[in-house]
């Protein structure tokens, strides 16, 4: 075999080992859900979503759970929100090129990496100590806030990045001032984006936990949150709790609450992409 | 009127732009002040000598050792899976596969990277440490093993998909120009593509090992809560993630000595993310200038 002969024989060989190595990662997430759903799609029934935490775990149920994660994603959107897009157009349109946005974009780009539980440490020492508010769907969603701002400002810049520059001439040729261009322009051209990235912001705060263990959140709460100062658990604490448990029973009620957590976050997922390529079309 | 507006505008959003380094500051503040407290009342010698963590026992020792050495332990396995296969789909995606499949495909694996971990937890406790011990029969229940294989399938597409974007974007000629060297699309790759991308692909290398580094729930799911020096991967040991969440889901009273081991832990751990993030942050700054 002469040394060309080799060289495409290694490049096939390759080539086999890259589709091995893709189909494995897919497959992985085949076994992985459907492993999930054998263990846990008899136990999902309606009974299974609106009932209490039990001791035992044919009668346990994720309604308090469920509820306190749906609390807490309407508080960290109601916060997290405005200040992370506020955030972005001010460093999309405004600070461009002093040194103060040099600095910020250092910053955010940092902050997207620290580790989640290090942000629960924040909010356990603000919110629940000094700002006194316990441990409650409050500090929870004021702590998941900080931990998605860097995802909601990095998707606006970009939004409002891609919108074209003569959207914005024909709007200042007009006479519109610079808040005018981009209230009644920039923001509506760049919604899809943004929302976009807000959606995928929140599927990431639905599925923390480390962060809100740490702020206090509790694994066993009687009853659904009432208020923003209420104690509360989330559908991972849920999760988390049944898996350290012994019996099996808890480890099927895990199963079949991962299952309807996942729906979550798949479902924000596809949302998201829909937002995107329906925004993406709209420029070509 | 109209100026006075836009003058409150413009300052009302540099305020939530603020925001951000206020938490910067709040982060270093907290876990400073906590772990001064800390260190009033432990030395640092023995904080970073002593090989023993036992904070929650009647004998207390405060080693950090044996946390740190769980956590580079379980992120080494992370990343010894992960880089081979992760490199292997970015290559195989840009280089070879047709774009059709290259488009579906990267939204599937990111998908992977979607999953809330408390899920990839599970996954480690209930579906792969079992199949392992199907192979190595003295596995414990508990072991880095299998929490870092798991987490090396949930950094699988950080490192696939940002690789991707670099050997994606490099200039069509280099490939061209070997290609009309009579290179193979094998010998283009690792001979210019992968080194013309190189900066990249660390890049993607150091946030997938600064978030093995700071990934929380699989380790302390599936990793026990042993704090113990070792570099076996087959025994229980401990993160420094996983001992902050054992302490928090205990009842612990605000400046007693157990709450400020976390913060001491936290600090060591964000020590540790923050120099991979700023020497990921700098290595992409270098390189863009470079290619502009």
């Amino acid at each position: 075999m002469n040394s060309i002969q080799k060289n495409r024989l290694k490049d096939q060989a390759f080539k086999y080992w890259g589709i091995c190595c893709t189909c494995m990662g897919l497959a992985l997430l085949i076994i992985f859900i459907g492993d999930i759903l054998i263990d846990g799609i008899q136990r999902i029934d309606w009974g299974f979503i609106t009932s209490l935490p039990s001791r035992k775990p044919e009668k346990s149920g994720i309604y308090t759970a469920l509820m306190g994660s749906i609390w807490i994603l309407f508080f960290t959107t109601i916060i997290a929100f405005p200040i992370g897009v506020a955030a972005g157009i001010y460093l999309e349109e405004y600070g461009k090129k002093n040194k103060l946005a040099g600095i910020l974009e250092i910053n955010i780009s940092n902050l997207a990496g620290v580790p989640s539980i290090i942000y629960g440490l924040l909010g356990l020492e603000v919110f629940v100590r000094i700002m006194n508010l316990g441990a409650s769907v409050l500090a929870g969603s004021l702590t998941l806030s900080l931990l998605i701002l860097p995802i909601v400002i990095v998707a606006t810049r970009e939004s409002i990045k891609a919108v074209p520059s003569s959207i914005k001439d024909a709007s200042y040729a007009l006479g519109a001032s610079k808040w005018q261009t981009i209230w009644y322009q920039i923001l509506p051209a760049s919604s899809g984006g943004i929302l976009t990235g807000v959606i995928l912001a929140l599927s990431r705060a639905v599925g923390e936990t480390a962060p809100l263990i740490v702020v206090g959140a509790l694994a066993y709460v009687p009853f659904a949150p009432e208020s923003p100062m209420d104690e509360f658990s989330v559908l991972p604490i849920q999760i988390f709790n049944w898996i350290s448990r012994p019996q099996h029973g808890f480890i099927e009620n895990a199963a079949a609450a991962i299952i309807i957590l996942l729906f979550i976050t798949f479902m924000m997922n596809g949302i998201a992409v829909y937002f995107r390529n329906k925004w993406q079309s709209k420029w070509k | 009127m109209r100026k006075i507006k836009e003058l409150v505008i413009e300052k009302s959003l540099l305020t939530s732009a603020l925001i951000t380094i206020a938490v910067t500051i709040g982060i270093i503040l907290v876990l400073s002040i906590e772990t001064f407290r800390f260190f009033s009342e432990v030395s640092i010698i023995d904080f970073f000598t002593d090989t023993q963590w036992t904070p929650l026992f009647t004998e207390k020792h405060f080693g950090i050792l044996p946390l740190l050495s769980g956590t580079l332990l379980t992120s080494f396995i992370a990343i010894a899976f992960a880089l081979p296969v992760g490199l292997s789909i970015s290559i195989y995606l840009s280089e070879y596969a047709p774009k059709s499949f290259r488009k579906t495909i990267k939204p599937l694996l990111e998908l992977l990277a979607s999953v809330p971990t408390v899920v990839y937890g599970f996954f480690a406790l209930v579906v792969v440490t079992p199949f392992l011990q199907g192979i190595f029969p003295n596995l414990s229940g508990f072991n880095s093993l299998s929490a870092g294989i798991v987490m090396g399938i949930m950094i699988i597409p950080y490192i696939s998909s940002i690789s991707e974007d670099a050997l994606h974007a490099v200039p069509k000629e280099l490939r061209e120009a070997a290609f009309g060297m009579g290179a193979t699309k094998l010998q283009t790759a690792f001979k210019v593509i992968v080194p013309a991308a190189s900066s990249g692909i660390i890049v993607s290398i150091i946030l997938a090992i600064s978030r093995a580094i700071g990934e929380t729930m699989i380790v302390a799911i599936a990793a026990g809560q042993q704090p113990r020096l070792t570099l076996d991967p087959t025994v229980p040991i401990e993160t420094i993630t996983a001992y902050i969440v054992q302490v928090s889901l205990g009842d612990v009273q605000h400046g007693s000595m157990e709450y400020r081991t976390i913060f001491a832990a936290g600090i060591t751990l964000f020590v540790f993310t923050f120099l991979l993030n700023s020497l990921s942050y700098w290595i992409r700054k270098k390189y863009q200038e470079k290619y502009e």
